[in-house]
């Protein structure tokens, strides 16, 4: 018993991480830095609660969830694809303009510099029934199906094989007759869509829009798809890895055995590990970052 | 001949000055008529909002003590992201060197005797604060040297760890019962200008401003009059050419990151030395990360550091100012319009520049020869 609600903690922290890193593995595939997450999923965290509270439904939330991760990533696919500016800045100032942009209209949509007031999620009043109400949510289950559905979509179907060319060599790309620009663009968009929904997941989950609630969990997506080497079905195995020591460090809160902090470092620290490639090493795709 | 030299070298100078100044005035323009549409959504005058964040900053010697004061920190972020910039590095690290460059000058300062002499007391206050800073840069300067890590990855990873590690230390052993910072130091003071300048008074502008200075004047000699600046630069532009030149690159960017590193720690007296006399939990407070739009904005210079240091503390304090009309973050809003203009501006400028030099030059010759 006690196994299967650590399980099931560990599945409801990790769909966040499980849907941002499917959108950032995207993202990455085709080349483009996935130093946005954290901006796009705070942006569907935001737009989940305005469309839930205004548009009194969950699915409405859902929809304005997937509006805002689609503006922020057509914002960095504008300056970084159309502009060619570089993708590093372009992704930390994403990030500092969501965290920005979401407090400042946080006061004029709720009236409130902190919080939103509540909204229903999916599974309405039932929060009584504990982990398993989270189960009701199809965000739930859209984040388990999705990094396999990625690895299904970049290793078996054309699309997927162009894109993986794009973000490995794109000039041979180009030269078989694949638009380069327009996969990177699609690319993007549907990393904005799937961590937005991460994002949406989490503010609907706790039924409201805290200030920066996202708290970095868009980075801890990030070091899941380089811990994972950039293959989805790994990356998905990280996300569950690094969901679990969370659930841990949770669970053993009461006890002082181990500082909290040690156990929040965990997936960093074993990203950085992986990147110096002490236990074989992690490599990204080959144009990451290059747009020409 | 020497007339077409100086010709090409006032073309130069030209190309210059303008790519510098032309990319950032247009953001800043940019951020203006964004920043008056996030106004008008909150039922307020533009003028009356940009006149108050002007007067709340630049109108009175208070306001203008606090800009002084966030502009010392902003300086040394700035300086950090542009020395391993001009390398060819991003160094995304500097929120944590700077977090570790004041827990380290707090620590000595707690631990020096308090007889120990004034100047001496601060200048060891300062080297622990650039070692601690410039050792937190060495990690990720030796895995992109010697693993080939990306220094990004790392430099954000490493953030996390840190701070987490300091709040740790803080929290479960040096921190003063209900609060989340250390005891006084007993040594290593900064006075403030209040002291000297009454009109300062009460602001918490001090005299390591003056350290900030003298550092972006260090890094600028360091970057253009020294061999090892010249190397890093080499090394910036194009790694291949300058291996082959007989720059040993791995260790030009261990160089460029443990300096860079060093400049975020030094930031870090600005609130322990100068202010609190104490380090606390999350001082920081985001200047790591404003730091690459210093540096953005400042076009990797030095003197551009340090004025653009000066707008984005400006900003920072202006955010206070207007807070009663609309929230403050409205000015996180424009400090990151202005990044992503720059960022995108700066390429295309370039562009545009070498496109209408280039034809300039085509017109002159073609004159010439006729």
């Amino acid at each position: 018993m006690i196994m299967l609600a650590f399980l099931l903690q560990t599945i409801r922290i990790a769909i966040p991480y499980l849907l941002a890193a499917a959108g950032g593995v995207m993202s990455e595939r085709v080349g483009v830095i996935a130093l946005g997450l954290e901006g796009m999923m705070l942006g569907g965290a935001f737009g989940a609660v305005l469309g839930s509270y205004y548009g009194g439904s969950a699915w409405i939330g859902l929809v304005c969830a997937v509006a805002a991760g689609l503006f922020v990533a057509s914002l960095l696919a504008l300056c970084t694809l159309r502009f060619r500016a570089n993708q590093v800045v372009v992704g930390i100032a994403i990030n500092l303009l969501v965290i920005g942009a979401t407090r400042f209209f946080l006061r004029l949509a709720f009236d409130s510099a902190s919080n939103s007031p509540r909204v229903d999620g999916f599974g309405g009043e039932g929060s009584g029934l504990g982990v398993m109400a989270s189960f009701s949510n199809p965000l739930v289950w859209l984040g388990l199906v999705s990094l396999p559905t990625l690895w299904w979509l970049l290793w078996r179907t054309p699309f997927g094989l162009r894109a993986r060319a794009v973000g490995e060599k794109p000039e041979a790309a180009a030269t078989l007759g694949v638009n380069v620009g327009t996969l990177r663009l699609r690319g993007v968009l549907l990393c904005g869509v799937l961590a937005s929904l991460g994002g949406a997941y989490l503010a609907l989950d706790q039924h409201q829009f805290t200030d920066s609630m996202t708290a970095g969990r868009g980075f801890i997506a990030l070091a899941a798809i380089i811990f994972g080497r950039w293959m989805p079905l790994r990356v998905a195995a990280a996300c569950l890895l690094f969901a679990a020591a969370e659930t841990l460090q949770i669970q053993l809160q009461g006890i002082q055995l181990v500082p909290s902090q040690f156990i929040e470092i965990i997936p960093y620290v074993l990203t950085i590990v992986a990147l110096a490639g002490v236990v074989g090493k992690s490599v990204p795709p080959a144009a990451l970052g290059k747009v020409e | 001949m020497s007339t077409s030299a100086a010709t090409a070298r006032a073309e130069g100078w030209l190309m210059r000055g303008a790519q510098a100044m032309l990319a950032p005035v247009l953001a800043v323009a940019l951020a203006m008529v964004v920043g008056d549409l996030l106004i008008l959504t909150y039922g307020e005058s533009p003028a009356t909002v940009y006149r108050l964040l002007l007067e709340g900053t630049w109108g009175n010697w208070y306001g203008f003590g606090q800009v002084l004061y966030k502009t010392m920190t902003l300086t040394c972020t700035g300086l950090a992201f542009a020395y391993a910039g001009r390398a060819g590095l991003f160094n995304v690290g500097a929120e944590g060197q700077l977090a570790a460059g004041g827990f380290a000058a707090a620590l000595l300062g707690l631990w020096l005797p308090a007889a120990t002499p004034a100047v001496l007391a601060v200048l060891l206050c300062i080297s622990a604060a650039m070692a601690a800073g410039g050792a937190a840069g060495a990690i990720p300067g030796v895995l992109r040297a010697r693993f080939g890590a990306s220094e990004v990855i790392v430099t954000i990873m490493l953030n996390f760890v840190l701070l987490a590690m300091l709040n740790y230390a803080v929290a479960s052993h040096l921190s003063v019962p209900e609060t989340l910072h250390t005891e006084v130091m007993r040594a290593g003071f900064v006075p403030r200008l209040g002291g000297t300048f009454a009109v300062f008074a009460g602001s918490a502008a001090n005299w390591t401003i003056v350290v900030a200075i003298v550092a972006a004047v260090f890094a600028w000699w360091k970057l253009f009059r020294t061999r090892s600046g010249y190397e890093l630069r080499a090394v910036g532009l194009q790694p291949d050419a300058a291996e082959y030149g007989g720059i040993s690159v791995p260790r030009t960017w261990l160089r460029a990151m443990v300096w860079s590193g060093a400049f975020a720690g030094l930031g870090g007296i600005n609130f322990v030395l100068g202010y609190k006399h104490y380090y606390e939990e999350g001082f920081a407070a985001g200047s790591g990360f404003l730091g690459i739009a210093v540096a953005l904005v400042g076009r990797n210079h030095p003197l551009g550091i340090v004025m653009s240091a000066l707008l984005f503390a400006t900003l920072s304090q202006g955010g206070l100012a207007v807070n009663a009309l609309v929230p403050k973050q409205l000015v996180d809003i424009l400090q990151a319009v202005v990044i992503l203009a720059v960022a995108t501006a700066v390429p295309e400028v370039q562009r545009l520049l070498r496109k209408s030099v280039a034809g300039l030059s085509r017109r002159a010759s073609s004159e010439a020869g006729a």
